[in-house]
């Protein structure tokens, strides 16, 4: 029981250390925190669909509703389009959303180590761009 | 059983009573007339329609003069190729959704042009067998391909009498936005769906227009006031293997 609590004790310590450590990097400690996080370009222009706490959690579900919709029942002028998602959140540096590994949905997909295969069949990028 | 519980059973079975009542008079109201039924059947299809949706009023169509389809003339396949990012390349294992080919009578000798690709059928047989739902008819009559539900098992290319579907072998980059392709699946010609949903007509249509030959006709058959239903009532047209009855929604006129 003791040796229980003073492991538990230790690892409280170590965790506090690396926190230190890791705020020590920035001068305001975000830098280095931020590093852990995915890069999440802003989009170019807003406000997106629905809040960034809902669409994180249930963009997947929107974009497969959304699908069926656009292809079986033609409807296009849908509220959750990925060639709206597109339009938005492409690289002003790259022109798409997965071309780099720092581009809006490769960012964080890697990061949550989801591979999706959107991309495979779908442009990247917004039409403007890939005709060009 | 204590009593405050019997009293409320008591209300529900009383409120239940009063519902059941409620809704058998508003189901006599509705049932009377019968044709009551009716007018909501009918008012519940178009409602993709009228939330921007494929309309099931419409059949979309496509009427081609091969008397002046010009031979050699290749405008409608490159519009198709451009419009929906085609390599255009015509080897076996490349996608052509619209061919030119030349046909030649041989006892006359008189020879025709004319371009084939999907006849969306009203039965399309490769509907009928695949066996993941991914190929299927919209309801203007358009017949698809699924590519999210497409497993690429080639069924739909055996089973079309027009040789009208091709399966992309390689992977795909630069895809247009509004027509995405991959590797696995199937494809074919979508009478330019994405087009037709912003109430434009198929690419290959304007281009034949453009070309100066108008040789494609573009139409809803469902509609007796359309160029296209005009014509198919006036003038004789034929269906490619009318013998299969799939009853394709290209017809040919002058074969």
């Amino acid at each position: 029981m003791r040796a229980l609590r003073v492991i538990a004790l230790g690892s409280v310590v170590m965790l506090t250390a690396l926190l230190s450590a890791a705020s020590a990097g920035g001068a305001d400690g975000r830098v280095a925190v931020a590093s852990l996080q995915p890069a999440i370009q802003p989009a170019s222009r807003g406000p997106c669909v629905a809040e960034p706490a809902v669409m994180r959690r249930t963009h997947p579900d929107m974009l497969r509703h959304q699908r069926d919709d656009t292809v079986h029942l033609g409807v296009r002028d849908a509220r959750a389009s990925l060639k709206d998602c597109i339009g938005c959140h492409a690289s002003a540096q790259t022109g798409s959303v997965a071309k780099a590994p720092t581009d809006f949905c490769v960012g964080c997909h890697s990061y949550a180590a989801v591979k999706i295969d959107c991309f495979e069949c779908h442009s990247s990028k917004p039409q403007a761009v890939a005709q060009r | 059983m204590s009593k405050p519980h019997d009293t409320g059973a008591e209300q529900a079975m009383s409120g239940r009573r009063a519902f059941l009542g409620l809704a058998a008079g508003v189901g006599g109201l509705l049932l009377a007339p019968g044709v009551h039924l009716m007018e909501i059947a009918h008012a519940a299809v178009p409602s993709a329609a009228t939330a921007g949706g494929a309309n099931p009023k419409v059949r979309w169509g496509l009427l081609i003069d091969t008397t002046k389809c010009e031979s050699g003339c290749t405008d409608c396949v490159g519009a198709c190729n451009t419009e929906n990012g085609l390599s255009g390349g015509t080897g076996p294992t490349d996608s052509q959704w619209i061919r030119k080919i030349e046909i030649k009578e041989i006892k006359t000798g008189r020879t025709q042009s004319l371009p084939v690709m999907c006849q969306h059928c009203a039965e399309p047989p490769c509907v009928d067998v695949c066996p993941t739902g991914a190929s299927f008819k919209r309801a203007d009559g358009i017949v698809l391909v699924d590519r999210h539900s497409c497993i690429g098992c080639r069924y739909c290319v055996m089973a079309c009498p027009y040789k009208a579907r091709s399966f992309v072998h390689e992977p795909l980059t630069n895809q247009k936005a509004d027509v995405p392709r991959g590797k696995g699946c199937v494809e074919g010609c979508t009478l330019c769906v994405h087009r037709i949903d912003k109430g434009q007509g198929p690419a290959c249509v304007e281009a034949c227009a453009k070309a100066g030959h108008h040789a494609m006709l573009f139409g809803d058959l469902n509609d007796p006031a359309s160029e296209i239903a005009r014509k198919v009532r006036e003038l004789q047209s034929t269906q490619l293997r009318a013998d299969l009855r799939l009853d394709p929604g290209v017809r040919y006129q002058g074969l």
